[in-house]
């Protein structure tokens, strides 16, 4: 098992130096001279050529890259060029609120979508089963910037029910539990439906397995064989999918971040897009790639675990 | 009847299907004696295996008993209530399956698998359960059992895995055993090792077992009784000697035909002709009248009863019974014989 972590480890370097290739690129793929665009319209050609030496862009690419490299690995990851501070404590601040918003919502859309896909493996083709795979269907389909409005509209400002919940988050996490919920759930209910879906049909693949019918020949109780026998094997696939939705909040709350005017890591690229402050862009895609290159590595390992048949090799 | 422990009498088991009612098992009725073994012989689809998941009561969910008896020594056990047949699954009633690839949980321990029903019928601790798998593992014959009880199924072999499933069904010391098909997905070579494994700890621990099979050498090799099964009907049942000897049915008589034997010399081997009819559109009369060389209009019109014999033999056929006329020529083996009578003799010439 230690052997098998190190290797899947060995494995991720080569995919986080693609990834920091490409981050990294993204200063030559934008239309336009960085320096200028950092100085300015109106700046003058010194300026600018100050500004080009100083980032070091006349030198040639693959020296800048080894350079931005051994920055990184240093911790260092440029400044921004709007506020000037060192783009790693930018970041610093706001990564923990992305984390922790996903990770709720990764709580949330597996607790709802287990139950949810379980209960309509188990009662399939009964109406509980309809009306879970129907409600299912709403969550995927639902954009999630149009559904965290409709929260909003619902809940907070009072249109139609009591204005129950803050419109925004404004104090840190903790000051005020009911922050949590709305972003939360907008994150996460896409997550909970297809967590739902996939765990009903894998659910329903497992419970026609030759095992299941082992299982109940040797007397076990209904609950025995779905709760021990099936779900271990349903959760497989699961598994996977809980992994990918974890990144994908990671990177897909940025919209999640915007609505609700959280200050997490995705309204910080936004932010950067905007202005162009192409470090923090930099490095914020680098983070995010990062976990999800992380979160993925997790995925493998918690997948040997479940699975014994998966070869090390 | 204190000797049989099993009798089943006129089991009807249904599924319902989105093109109607499909009678899978149409009328079957047999007896097994304590610690005898009992055949249950057909080809794919007569009903067999539906018949021993019956007996369990394991139908998937869109299969309904919907009529006749089991009766487990003495009691119906078509009365008892979910709970009740918990108790008698893994514990009085074994049973083992065709497939020992797919039949063990891929994500639990061998001896997890032991344990589990060990602990559920015999209430041992964890522990107990634990040395009690690792004597099972070595009663059936897998070598260094303390090492084998810690690995997976995909760490075993086909073989391997079938003695595993074996040794889960004796868990408990059932006091019937039902092997459906347990050796048509094995080498031949293990086919025969798993066969007397099976007799070895029946006569051990004196076990009755239903053997479901499709193979008649195996039936010659391991039964006491046959029911032969067909389109979900039994057609025939009898001691082992009888039905070797003297097969009755038209059916059975095929199923000879078709067998290659090492003490009879035939230069080639009588294929039965047709096909097993479909469970949605049985032949009016007797389900086997469009394959029986021997069919009349009676046959095609109206279906047989289960004819007894003073022996506790019963066929079901037109031929043995009083609405025959006139003799019927029917070839066992190349032999030809006169088969005609009812109930209780055959009469047969040369």
């Amino acid at each position: 098992m230690t052997k098998f972590i190190i290797r899947r480890l060995l494995q991720t370097i080569p995919v986080l130096i693609g990834v920091s290739i490409l981050v990294f690129s993204l200063m030559y793929l934008i239309p336009g001279d960085p320096a200028q665009m950092i100085a300015g319209e109106a700046a003058s050609p010194q300026t600018v050529e100050q500004i080009r030496e100083k980032l070091g862009l006349n030198e040639p690419p693959p020296k800048q890259y080894l350079k931005y490299m051994s920055n990184i690995i240093q911790g260092d990851l440029g400044n921004s060029i709007r506020s000037g501070r060192p783009v790693a404590d930018e970041i610093k601040a706001r990564f923990w609120v992305t984390v922790e918003l996903s990770f709720y919502a990764t709580i949330l859309a597996v607790f709802i979508g287990l139950i949810a896909g379980i209960v309509s493996a188990v009662k399939h083709y009964t109406w509980s089963d309809v009306t879970i795979m129907i409600v299912a269907l709403f969550g995927l389909s639902m954009p999630n910037f149009w559904f965290g409005l409709m929260l909003i509209q619902w809940f907070a400002i009072g249109s139609w029910m009591p204005d129950w919940m803050p419109q925004m988050r404004a104090s840190g996490w903790g000051d005020d539990w009911k922050q949590v919920i709305l972003p939360v759930v907008t994150l996460g209910t896409g997550g909970a439906a297809i967590i739902a879906r996939m765990t009903r049909a894998s659910m329903l693949e497992v419970v026609g397995q030759d095992y299941i019918r082992t299982a109940r020949a040797k007397g076990m109780g209904e609950r025995v064989v779905i709760y021990r026998h099936a779900l271990k094997n349903a959760l497989i696939p699961v598994i996977t999918v809980v992994g990918l939705e974890f990144g994908g909040f990671l990177g897909g709350a940025v919209l999640t971040e915007t609505i609700f005017a959280i200050n997490g890591m995705g309204r910080l690229t936004i932010d950067a897009i905007r202005t162009r402050d192409f470090p923090i862009v930099q490095g914020t895609v680098l983070i995010i790639s990062f976990l999800f290159v992380f979160v993925n590595l997790l995925v493998d390992i918690s997948y040997r675990l479940l699975n014994k048949r998966i070869d090390l090799n | 009847m204190e000797t049989d422990l099993l009798k089943v009498e006129d089991l009807r088991t249904s599924f319902y299907t989105d093109e109607g009612e499909v009678k899978a098992v149409d009328g079957v009725s047999f007896i097994l004696p304590k610690g005898k073994t009992l055949g249950i012989v057909g080809e794919s689809g007569s009903g067999k295996s539906i018949t021993a998941l019956s007996i369990l009561n394991l139908l998937a969910s869109n299969g309904k008993i919907v009529g006749g008896e089991i009766n487990f020594k003495g009691k119906n056990l078509l009365s008892f209530s979910d709970k009740e047949m918990r108790e008698i699954r893994g514990n009085a009633i074994s049973m083992i399956f065709q497939e020992p690839m797919t039949s063990l949980n891929p994500v639990f321990t061998v001896g997890q698998q032991i344990s589990e029903s060990i602990i559920k019928h015999q209430k041992l601790s964890k522990k107990e359960a634990n040395i009690r798998s690792i004597e099972l593992l070595k009663l059936v014959g897998i070598p260094s059992p303390d090492k084998r009880v810690k690995q997976y199924p995909y760490e075993l072999s086909g073989g391997m895995r079938q003695r595993v499933m074996i040794a889960i069904a004796l868990a408990c010391n059932p006091e019937m055993l039902i092997a459906d098909e347990p050796t048509t997905a094995l080498d031949v070579t293990i086919q025969a090792q798993i066969l007397g494994l099976i007799r070895g700890l029946q006569t051990r621990f004196g076990m009755s077992v239903i053997m479901i099979t499709h193979d008649l050498g195996v039936v010659a090799e391991t039964c006491d009784f046959v029911a032969v099964m067909y389109a979900g009907q039994v057609v025939e049942y009898s001691d082992i000697f009888t039905l070797f000897e003297e097969p009755k049915h038209p059916y059975t008589i095929g199923l000879m035909n078709s067998l290659p034997r090492h003490d009879v010399e035939i230069e080639k081997l009588e294929p039965i002709r047709g096909n097993v009819p479909n469970p949605k559109e049985m032949p009016t009369g007797c389900r086997f009248s469009p394959r029986c060389p021997a069919a009349t209009d009676l046959c095609r019109r109206e279906m047989p009863e289960l004819l007894k014999d003073d022996d506790g033999n019963d066929v079901r056929c037109w031929i043995y019974s009083e609405k025959w006329e006139g003799e019927a020529e029917v070839t066992v083996y190349g032999e030809k014989r006169i088969a005609k009578g009812h109930g209780s003799e055959t009469i047969l010439s040369d």
